[in-house]
């Protein structure tokens, strides 16, 4: 029953994709709509029934082998397990909020088919990526949510902006991919297996703790986590991303797709336990991620790249629980992190929309009391943000997250993290101070026009706000017996301690944060306009300079030898056979002169030559 | 007879299309069409029947095999024989065939006969190439490709760039493979000859040469002389100066032919002559094949990204693609080779989408030019989204054909040579980039110009949609692909790695 519960839920995305893909013009926006969003309802529907059905055992269907050359063997097979149904739940149940939202967000925009399609083909390919019993198909997932997320992104076509942004998201993604295709290759070879299970279960026996080639297979996959998930140094898409649609924002850069790295390593934490170190890089990075990104969203004017940058740091805050063996509590921060990340969005999107496209914070302003609804769902999802104390979803899973850094004896990710929380306070406090309080900055956000769509408007950002809070947390199953034990589970003393800490940092962020953007705001102001400060606003709006790095040193140098190389030198070599040709030829056309003189000098010189070595060679001979 | 009549039908066929002329301009297009679905069919039928399991040790490898003397002096036979690759390229070939007639069906107006005489003749001596069994038979077939080509180039195709006129690509296409064939020829005849002074018996039967004790050095020349003819066909870079020209100035039809076949009787070629005739030197000669294979797909790669023609950048991406299907020929391992055999399908696929496309486009827009195109999505409907699919089919995207020959190709090689997959992986980055690229300047951006222009018609959505489904089909389930040639490589697989042993055993007894 699981099983077939689990088929229909990745079929039902699929075949509205197909619809929405080959019906041409013929579907006008609103059976578009109903197709892409109902059908997503219906797979949400088909996750609950599985999640009902589930008995407590994973489970493994078997559709087809997909090749079969010797060892070669990956077949289309999808296993279910707590892990992967909780993933479901999150894709299929916030996706089917997300798309609800869509339907107001994106109506009386041209092209609603398309971006159904796409939206649907995500949601599929997401699936199968967590759903995937083998690297391989896993990896059909994990590419075509790439791809989805290059058409979304895009989604508005006509400005050629938004076009290098998909650009930049699907290559600096799929330079990650290619890790990931090594580390295939790698396992492959070494273990004989592609299949999940089996590649878990003999790669201790293949390779010992520590072992070189467990090392460079672990950074290997490393390396694809990095690039879907926006870690440093593949992170600077992320923000460009937020060019596609808000709710693309939501679902894609914010619930679901970037924390596919994330699933990824604690999928395969047998084989990060095997590389020790490994598996300490990818906390280091994460805590090297969060800080930069929560300094970079510090400086941020655009209130989606706000979010973005938010992502990236709450992602990396996961990175730091993978790196010190807490995989229960990456995916529990993964979980809330959807429900908070994707109201947040969604409120975004509700402001957005209501100030006809404005998303400049200096443009926005004062919109608390025409805006009530974005309001709350701010005020939520920005205490979840922060991790206010037990009222918060957020607040149990970074709790989570931080005491097991603590108990792993980590000081310095501890550290990270606390600070991390500071930054948390700061910049959500100045984003939220920034929309909706203060003095409007535009005619459009003296005059919005808020959403009053009981169903596609206030629906979603209720449901998602409620599951913001402490009752989202409480959702969460826990998933401990899937994983090794967590560094927490043999400590016991000082979780106390850590919560008064986790608890002061939040607070004293937010302080910091009411001191500086309330009391201090002219200050501010004029510390940021020039000098030292205006250097370091810059460097942090554009986020230590990561762009301008890649830019200089892989665009640029790429562009160089692409003009370079233009007129096909190699080529032009091989042209050289024609010239010596041509030129062989005018000189032998010189001979022919029609001079009889010339002709018989020729002649007798050459009677002479042949004479000549006739004799020094008759001569030799004898 | 069944192999003779696959040649045949095409070449009966293309005599009728030219004198049908007289009867219209429709009879043309009718009867070549029938004629290529004839041949399609035929090989259809043949594969549903045929028995593809590996055969016994005193069974024939050969599915269907026809023989008669032809100048026994010389020991000269038609001989034709059929296995599951040929049977596969000539239904590829087949199903091409219909799609160059399809995709003329409103491009070519002047002399339509004699046009689908060429189309025909190309089609002839292409089953020709993948039936034939007697080298002197091969080389005949392998040389009659072209000179259909050449006229299909010469009389129909477009100008480049000033300067560069049709006929100038055309004859740079024939100069090119004629003097490759050449050295090809010299080959066959320097194996010819120390088979006959070893046994005496003058024979170019391909079964007997197999077992022809040629001395080592020798050997190798011989052996890079099949090479350097393949190479060029192929492209290998440096021999590749020929393909973007004669494919960005054939007419559409043409290039589909060009990349979609032509290409494949180099990679044929390869597998079942110059491997299997001289398994130790071409064992030797891997590395440098597969750097040579390395070469083309970042030379290809780069070079496709500063194309302003459409047509020519799809031409560079082939030479890319190809270089995945070189690797994988010379790496000594079943799933590489088998690899190969997909990307080899795949790649057919989705080089005649998108040339196909390309056609479609500059029917309505009357440009190759990528610098006169952008927001192209906006102003016809369905044809970018067409597009898409084979940007994405070639730049191996999941679920597609391409990504399944690639990824066989990469995860086959990278037991034996895995600095060659590291770098290989890298043009994964790089397909992606000329592929995205495309559909920025063409697809997306702001509108060059106004006005809304026609979607596809039946006949062209219907091209479409045949190849997109071929191209899932085999990205979601290549087995019955891969059964039909399992027989076929096994062998040729052994003899390689076989060979590889006793060199090393060699060196141990030193």
């Amino acid at each position: 029953m699981m099983t077939v519960a689990t088929v229909l839920s990745c079929l039902l995305p699929l075949a509205s994709t197909l619809a929405l893909a080959f019906s041409g013009e013929r579907l006008g926006p609103r059976a578009s709509t109903l197709i892409g969003v109902g059908s997503v309802g219906l797979a949400a529907l088909a996750t609950a029934w599985a999640l009902l059905a589930y008995s407590g055992a994973s489970q493994s269907v078997t559709l087809w082998t997909w090749v079969s050359v010797g060892d070669f063997q990956p077949t289309i097979g999808l296993t279910v397990d707590r892990l992967s149904l909780v993933m479901m739940g999150i894709i299929t149940g916030v996706g089917f909020l997300i798309h609800l939202f869509a339907a107001w967000y994106m109506a009386g925009e041209a092209g609603i088919t398309r971006f159904y399609a796409w939206m649907n083909l995500f949601v599929f390919s997401m699936l199968i990526l967590v759903l995937a019993d083998n690297l391989l198909l896993l990896f059909l997932g994990w590419e075509g949510v790439g791809l989805c997320s290059y058409g979304l992104i895009g989604y508005y076509y006509q400005d050629e902006a938004n076009n290098w942004a998909a650009f930049k998201a699907f290559i600096v993604t799929r330079i990650g991919d290619v890790f990931l295709a090594l580390g295939m290759f790698l396992i492959f070879v070494e273990i004989g297996s592609l299949d999940i299970g089996q590649v878990l279960d003999q790669a201790p026996r293949v390779w010992a703790e520590g072992s070189a080639t467990a090392n460079i297979a672990a950074l290997l996959i490393l390396g694809g986590a990095l690039g879907k998930s926006a870690q440093v140094p593949l992170h600077t898409w992320l923000p460009d991303a937020m060019a596609g649609p808000t709710p693309v924002s939501a679902l894609i850069h914010a619930a679901t797709m970037v924390t596919a790295g994330v699933y990824l390593i604690a999928r395969l934490n047998g084989l990060f336990l095997l590389a020790p170190d490994v598996l300490l890089l990818v906390g280091v990075i994460g805590a090297v991620s969060l800080l930069l990104a929560g300094f970079a969203a510090l400086a941020q004017t655009d209130i989606k790249r706000v979010l973005a940058y938010s992502t990236m740091s709450q992602i990396g805050y996961m990175f730091v629980a993978l790196g010190v063996g807490a995989f229960d509590a990456a995916i529990f921060h993964l979980t809330t992190h959807a429900f908070f990340k994707a109201l947040l969005f969604l409120s975004a999107g509700s402001v957005i929309i209501s100030c006809h496209h404005e998303q400049e914070m200096g443009k926005l302003g004062g919109l608390w009391r025409q805006l009530p609804v974005a309001y709350a769902g701010f005020l939520v999802g920005g205490a979840a943000l922060v991790a206010l104390p037990l009222v918060s979803a957020g607040f149990f899973s970074k709790d989570e997250i931080l005491w097991q850094t603590m108990a792993a004896d980590r000081a310095g990710l501890l550290i990270a993290g606390l600070l991390g929380a500071v930054l948390t306070g700061l910049y959500t406090v100045r984003l939220i101070l920034g929309i909706f309080h203060g003095e409007p900055g535009s005619h459009h956000a003296r005059h919005p026009e808020p959403g009053k769509n009981l169903f596609t408007h206030h629906l979603p950002l209720i449901v998602l706000a409620v599951l913001s809070t402490f009752l989202g947390a409480w959702l969460y199953p826990g998933l401990g017996e899937l994983f090794p034990a967590a560094p927490g589970e043999a400590a016991d003393t000082g979780h106390t301690l850590l919560q008064v800490l986790a608890t002061g940092a939040v607070i004293a962020g937010l302080a910091l944060a009411g001191w500086l953007f309330l009391m201090r705001r002219q200050w501010l102001h004029s510390v940021v306009e020039k000098g030292a400060g205006a250097r370091c606003w810059t460097l942090l709006n554009r986020a230590w300079g990561f762009d301008a790095l890649f830019k200089w040193g892989l665009v640029r140098p790429w562009q160089w030898l692409v003009h370079g190389l233009r007129c096909d030198f190699i080529n032009r070599g091989m042209n050289l056979l024609a010239l010596i040709a041509r030129v062989g030829n005018a000189g032998l056309v010189r001979t022919q002169n029609g001079r009889v003189r010339t002709y018989a000098c020729v002649m007798v010189l050459g009677v002479t030559v042949i004479l000549i070595s006739l004799v020094l060679t008759r001569g030799g001979g004898t | 007879m069944i192999l003779l009549w696959l040649i045949l039908i095409p070449f009966f066929g293309g005599l009728l299309c030219w004198q049908a002329e007289r009867w219209g301009q429709q009879a043309p297009r009718w009867i070549a069409l029938g004629t290529m679905l004839l041949v399609l069919a035929a090989s259809l039928v043949l594969w549903i029947g045929g028995d593809f399991s590996p055969p016994g040790v005193s069974e024939s490898p050969w599915l269907l095999e026809w023989r008669v003397p032809w100048i026994p002096r010389f020991g000269i036979e038609i001989h034709l024989a059929m296995d599951g690759l040929s049977l596969i390229l000539v239904a590829l070939a087949g199903l091409l065939g219909a799609l160059a007639v399809l995709c003329s069906w409103n491009e070519i107006v002047e002399r339509v006969g004699f046009f689908h005489l060429n189309l025909l003749f190309i089609m002839s001596g292409v089953v020709g190439v993948f039936l034939a069994l007697d080298l002197f038979l091969f080389f005949l077939f392998w040389e009659a490709m072209l000179v259909p080509m050449y006229f299909l180039i010469a009389l129909w195709g477009h100008s480049g760039s000033p300067g560069q006129t049709r006929i100038r690509a055309a004859t740079r296409f024939f100069i090119y493979t004629q003097a490759s064939g050449l050295l090809m020829l010299v080959a066959i005849l320097a194996l010819v000859f120390v088979n006959y002074s070893n046994t005496g018996v003058m024979t170019f039967s391909y079964n007997a040469l197999l077992n022809a004790n040629v001395p080592d050095g020798l050997a190798f020349w011989l052996m890079l002389g099949f090479f350097i003819a393949f190479a060029v066909k192929l492209p290998v870079v440096p021999f590749h100066g020929w393909l973007p020209d004669a494919h960005a100035q054939a007419p559409t039809a043409g290039s589909v032919d060009l990349a979609g076949i032509l290409l494949k009787t180099a990679a044929y070629g390869i597998l079942r002559f110059a491997i299997p005739l001289f398994p130790e030197q071409s064992q030797a000669f891997a590395p440098v094949a597969m750097t040579l294979g390395l070469v083309g797909i970042f030379y290809g790669a780069i070079l496709a990204c500063g194309q302003q023609d459409i047509k020519r950048l799809i031409a560079y991406t082939s030479i890319s693609h190809m270089g995945f299907v070189l690797i994988a020929l010379y790496a000594g391992s079943e799933l590489a080779m088998q690899g190969a055999i997909v990307i080899m399908v795949a790649h057919a696929f989705s080089s005649a989408g998108l040339f196909i496309l390309s056609g479609q486009l500059y029917e309505r827009i009357k440009t190759r030019d990528m610098r006169l195109m952008g927001g192209l999505w906006g102003r016809i409907p369905t044809l970018p989204g067409l597009t898409l699919f084979f940007v994405a089919a070639s730049l191996g995207m999941p679920a597609t054909a391409n990504f399944i020959g690639e990824f066989m190709v990469l995860f086959g090689t990278f037991d034996n040579a895995p600095e060659v997959v590291i770098i290989a992986s890298a043009g994964l980055v790089l397909a992606a980039i000329y592929s995205l690229l495309m559909m920025q300047r063409v697809h997306f951006g702001g509108e060059y110009s106004q006005g809304r222009l026609a979607g596809p018609d039946a006949r062209e959505y219907a091209m479409m949609l045949l190849l997109i489904g071929l191209t899932l089909a085999v990205g979601l389930y290549p087995q019955p692909l891969l059964d039909t040639t399992a027989s076929m490589v096994q062998p040729v697989v052994a003899l390689f790695t076989d060979s590889a042993g006793l060199a090393a055993q060699a060196e141990e007894v030193e």
